[in-house]
């Protein structure tokens, strides 16, 4: 179990590694940094001197060397943009992005389980029919477009919901829906296939044979069994709220990380896009290694391998 | 095979299928198998279309998708225009004909779809060949770096990367498909695990085949299913992709029509005219969804057990 879980960790330091390489290469993919960092108007000297004193005139390995240096210590240099540390800009709209997400998890889990759960007692019944066809238009509709389908009926028609900005519970609700409704349509999907899986089981039919009755079977019983991989699912889940929170935070104007790096990029302000591209992964990276913690306590077959 | 082999090669067939006591190919078998799901027919049937419209735009739209005309911008659905045409779908901001808009931007999207998922799909079919079959140290460096690659918000990733190299369908081709090979990697290397350690391997290597022949003769076919599952799949994956892209404004660049650009423009005019962005909303769903619904019947029928 310590060795398994020492493991992990080790993987887990290893894989951010990796990222912190990739975060680097971006910028090092412009060809010359400096012409992006500095104004247009900088003089030929400037941009010499601008280059020596931070080192792009350094080799490949040492100046990836010196970026790891300052990303463990949480420096990522200015903001170009906003002449701020971009670090801070960054550490600023984490909690916005991190409500966002989880409250599209708390959406998506509160109407997937319990779905998914209906859609497999009840198979072949009508509520079951109409929860898979929900679950596979969620599925393939375009985020984007669903945000704006949202704006146009529950704001511009109905005038019942905000359709920018952040603060109270009401402005919450329309891009949680959004962002959290492609997660909803595959852990009901999960969910769904993962009860009928069990519900197959020997188990089940003993229990039913010594005469449980239906609920505590279907609750005690079978769900217990088929959590194991919605929980991994959510991990994964995790990262594409954060990957998709770009999207949702644009339409909705939510001062959050994604809406801050996507104007970043428009603005060209890569110190702020390397610090957000490497927080937002290394936040996936520790989820996922938390959910494999929460793992080894819920099935124990992972422990002894 | 040419005509004089072809004797030989029926006599090797074995004694039960030329006496014709066994069924048909299983390439017939698996048509009439995934003929039957109704859903996946459908799907299949929609995709159709969304490809015949992609190339037969020219030929079906009665506008050009870039014609402005600007007295007759923003016309609701069925507004009748000059010459006895009419605009079915409306018009847009600039008075672009939205249907033509949405036939052409069925182009961007299944090139991307289709390039991206070609990209992906042999660069994961190798890594997964090589790292199952392979194991030990070159597994660990494969796998690692998946769990890198997946650690990125996709998204994000490419948009950064986009917007450092500048939008172009090449650079978004590349993007996506460099960065999406890890479910392949991993399906196709699930199925080398347990298909190197199957009697006709062994065989074939008792038998003195090389591991490179082991490889593309007999392991390569049987993980195909899986891979083609997959590649079905991620295609619907690869269309939102690129339409999220072009809603950014990332995506192939205007003036060509793209189903993202066209919901970024009807966006701004939501409160006035809700046509410009709920048809090429639709034109994404609609695909999307036939998509996933064939790709869900070939997965059901190739391997029910797969879990995608």
């Amino acid at each position: 179990m310590r060795i398994y879980l020492a493991r992990r960790l080790a993987q887990a330091l290893l894989v951010l590694l990796g990222v912190s390489f990739i975060v680097f290469f971006i910028l090092y993919l412009t060809g010359d940094p400096v012409l992006i960092l500095l104004p247009p108007d900088a003089s030929a000297e400037d941009v010499q001197k601008f280059r020596e004193a931070m080192g792009f005139n350094d080799p490949f390995i040492v100046q990836y060397g010196r970026f790891l240096a300052g990303a463990l210590r949480g420096d990522f240099g200015q903001s170009v943009r906003h002449g701020e540390p971009a670090f801070s800009l960054v550490v600023e709209r984490m909690p916005a992005t991190f409500e966002l997400a989880g409250a599209a998890l708390l959406v998506a889990l509160g109407l997937a389980i319990p779905a998914g759960i209906v859609s497999a007692v009840r198979r072949n019944t009508l509520v079951d029919y109409v929860s898979t066809v929900v679950a596979l238009l969620g599925q393939s509709m375009p985020t984007f477009w669903l945000g704006i389908m949202l704006i146009l009926v529950f704001s511009v028609q109905l005038n019942l919901l905000p359709s920018s900005g952040r603060g109270s519970l009401q402005h919450l609700v329309l891009p949680a829906i959004t962002l959290g409704l492609f997660t909803t349509a595959r852990i009901t999907r999960l969910t769904r296939s993962g009860m009928l899986e069990v519900l197959g089981q020997d188990y089940i039919r003993t229990a039913r044979a010594k005469g449980v009755s239906d609920p505590p079977v279907v609750w005690k019983h079978a769900l217990k069994n088929a959590a194991i991989p919605i929980v991994t699912i959510v991990g994964i889940e995790l990262g594409t709220l954060l990957g998709g929170s770009v999207i949702t935070e644009t339409i909705f104007a939510w001062p959050g990380v994604g809406r801050l790096s996507v104007q970043a990029i428009y603005n060209r302000d890569y110190p702020v896009v390397q610090a957000a591209v490497f927080l937002l992964a290394s936040t996936f990276v520790l989820v996922n290694l938390f959910v494999d913690v929460v793992y080894t306590y819920l099935d124990p077959r992972i422990r002894l391998r | 095979m040419s005509a004089e082999t072809e004797p030989a090669r029926v006599l090797l067939r074995p004694p039960a299928v030329r006496a014709g006591l066994v069924g048909p190919a299983p390439i017939i078998l698996f048509i009439r198998r995934l003929a039957r799901r109704r859903t996946a027919l459908f799907g299949l049937v929609v995709v159709m279309l969304v490809v015949v419209a992609a190339l037969g735009a020219p030929w079906i739209a009665a506008y050009d998708p870039t014609e402005q005309d600007i007295t007759n911008r923003l016309r609701p659905p069925g507004s009748p225009a000059a010459a006895g045409r009419a605009h079915l779908l409306g018009t847009d901001h600039l008075g672009r004909d939205i249907l033509a808009r949405v036939l052409y931007g069925a182009r961007p999207a299944l090139m991307v779809g289709f390039a991206a998922v070609a990209i992906s799909g042999v660069l994961g079919m190798m890594v997964g060949l090589v790292s199952g079959y392979f194991g030990g140290p070159i597994d660990d460096v494969f796998m690692r770096l998946a769990d890198i690659q997946l650690a990125f918000p996709f998204i994000l990733l490419a948009i950064a990367v986009i917007g450092v190299l500048g939008p172009s369908l090449p650079v978004i081709i590349v993007v996506i498909g460099v960065s999406s090979w890890v479910v392949y990697a991993r399906v196709v290397r699930g199925a080398v695990l347990s298909l190197r350690e199957r009697e006709f391997v062994q065989a074939a290597h008792a038998l003195g085949s090389g591991d490179g022949r082991v490889l593309l003769r007999h392991i390569l076919p049987n993980a195909f299913t899986p891979w083609l599952v997959v590649a079905t799949l991620d295609m619907a994956r690869v269309i939102v992709i690129e339409s999220a892209l072009s809603f950014l404004g990332l995506g192939v660049q205007p003036p060509t029509p793209t189903w993202g650009g066209m919901l970024a423009d009807g966006r701004v005019y939501i409160s006035t005219a809700w046509w410009l962005a709920t048809f090429p909303g639709l034109a994404i769903l609609v695909t999307v969804l036939g998509i996933n619904l064939f790709g869900d019947g070939l997965r059901d029928t190739l391997d029910p057990r797969l879990t995608l």
